[in-house]
């Protein structure tokens, strides 16, 4: 079942303005992204795992997003440390693990680990109607905008029609294996899904059209940037000073 | 199809989000404030579809059907797909800020692709139709594990093994998505024709995306 597992809760990052929350998982994302220096990144990692502290979301959840997300980087320990030439370290046989090519593994790891623990800290924490109405007020296109608020509406209508179809092919005794019936199953169930979806807009677009829809999408949610939003942001602003000094102030 | 965060480097990312941005903004400007629901409702339907998980031996792969989301929307893919990911960053962190960029031209880039190159047949007679929709599908998965595989290798000549193994990896996936793109788009031919769209490339096929 899809659901917005952190988007309800009652904390500073909870209560902290919508838009601040995106620009700054958006620059520390970027930052962290493009960071190559141990300090840098683990002072990241710091920021981020402070940041889901303060969210307090269940902390089980939490990690067990991540040990899904760390799928391809386990891949990547897989076989980047013997294809990476460097100096060896460590030899078995005809294979030989490299300083530089653990060196750079561990950078990914910690990246993407703190990259995807600022984004449940900061994102997640939103229901998404709150993200578009956040998105609306960045001046992202107002097509864009109304196009998620769109698809977030009905992602959870067109599921329960999924869980439907597939509960009725159930009931005729489907059980999916590797063969072409379940791929001709899946490939119907997912076109009725299509047909279901297309016929389905059709009805709302009338239904809004009847209620005066004229094309455009307003967005009569308002924010209010909050004393503490202030405060936050120079704390916010700091951060990623010092991340960026970590980085470059090292180089220099 | 992901690239997870933190692997590619700056030059790629930048230019990943360039391409991405051009994308939907062509796309939205040939979506029309009229098709918004349309293209969000169809949307909602890849993104559960997507969550499908097919077996396959042992183990199950998800579909990841950019091909038909291509075929069904022309340029509206590169809108479609973007916020298909947003919301699976923003729900399930499958991908994050940074690359949603390129993960974005990984696979609406292909859809589009495959909108020009496989749509003109899908119009025709039966044989041909499944043919093009089979090579829609699998056309589609390929483009996108070389565009990973490119972007791999453009952050480092270290990712080369990695991205062989990943469009090594992908053939299956491929000819999955072939089979049940080929039997999607034969059942919508016969219970709803007019949903697949290919209206103006009759005379001339227009270029593919660079």
């Amino acid at each position: 079942m899809i659901s917005e597992t952190f988007a309800f809760g009652d904390s500073v990052i909870h209560r902290l303005d919508p838009r601040l929350r995106v620009v700054f998982a958006v620059l520390f994302s970027i930052l962290t992204a493009i960071s190559n220096r141990f300090p840098a990144v683990f002072f990241a990692l710091f920021l981020a795992v402070c940041l889901v502290g303060l969210s307090r979301i269940p902390v089980k959840k939490v990690l067990l997003r991540l040990a899904l997300v760390n799928g391809l980087v386990l891949f990547i320990w897989l076989v980047l440390p013997w294809t990476y030439e460097g100096t060896p370290v460590l030899e078995i046989g005809p294979l030989v693990v490299s300083s530089e090519g653990l060196r750079l593994c561990a950078l990914i790891t910690i990246k993407s680990n703190a990259i995807i623990l600022a984004l449940i800290a900061l994102i997640s924490t939103m229901p998404v109607a709150t993200l578009g109405y956040a998105l609306h007020h960045l001046r992202l296109p107002d097509k864009l905008v109304y196009l998620l608020l769109m698809t977030y509406r009905y992602i959870f209508v067109i599921e329960t029609e999924y869980q439907q179809l597939a509960r009725a092919a159930r009931v005729r005794c489907f059980t999916p294996g590797t063969n072409l019936h379940t791929y001709k199953t899946y490939a119907y169930l997912i076109g009725m899904l299509f047909v279901r979806a297309s016929a389905r807009a059709q009805r709302v677009h009338q239904a809004m059209v009847c209620r005066g829809f004229a094309g455009r999408f307003y967005c009569l949610h308002e924010f209010a940037f909050k004393k503490s939003d202030w405060a936050w942001g120079f704390g916010m602003a700091v951060g990623l000073i010092a991340l960026g000094g970590l980085e470059w102030a090292l180089i220099i | 199809m992901h690239i997870s965060e933190g692997v590619l480097s700056a030059p790629v990312l930048a230019s990943g989000a360039a391409f991405a941005v051009a994308g939907i903004a062509v796309g939205l400007k040939k979506l029309d404030n009229e098709r918004i629901p349309q293209a969000g409702i169809l949307a909602a339907a890849f993104f559960v579809a997507s969550l499908v998980h097919v077996p396959i031996g042992p183990s199950s792969v998800h579909l990841v059907l950019n091909g038909i989301v291509g075929l069904l929307l022309g340029w509206a893919a590169f809108p479609v797909i973007a916020v298909a990911l947003l919301l699976q960053a923003v729900l399930f962190q499958f991908g994050g800020i940074t690359t949603l960029g390129v993960n974005t031209l990984i696979m609406a880039g292909p859809a589009v692709g495959c909108y020009y190159l496989c749509g003109p047949f899908v119009k025709k007679g039966n044989t041909i139709a499944l043919a093009g929709a089979f090579a829609c599908g699998a056309l589609a998965i390929l483009l996108s594990a070389l565009c990973v595989a490119g972007a791999l290798v453009l952050t480092g000549e270290a990712f080369l093994e990695i991205s062989v193994a990943l469009v090594g990896a992908h053939i299956v996936v491929m000819m999955i998505e072939g089979i049940v793109t080929m039997f999607c788009v034969a059942f919508l031919k016969k219970v709803q024709p007019e949903m697949l769209p290919i209206k103006q490339t009759r005379g001339k096929i227009p270029q593919e995306k660079p």
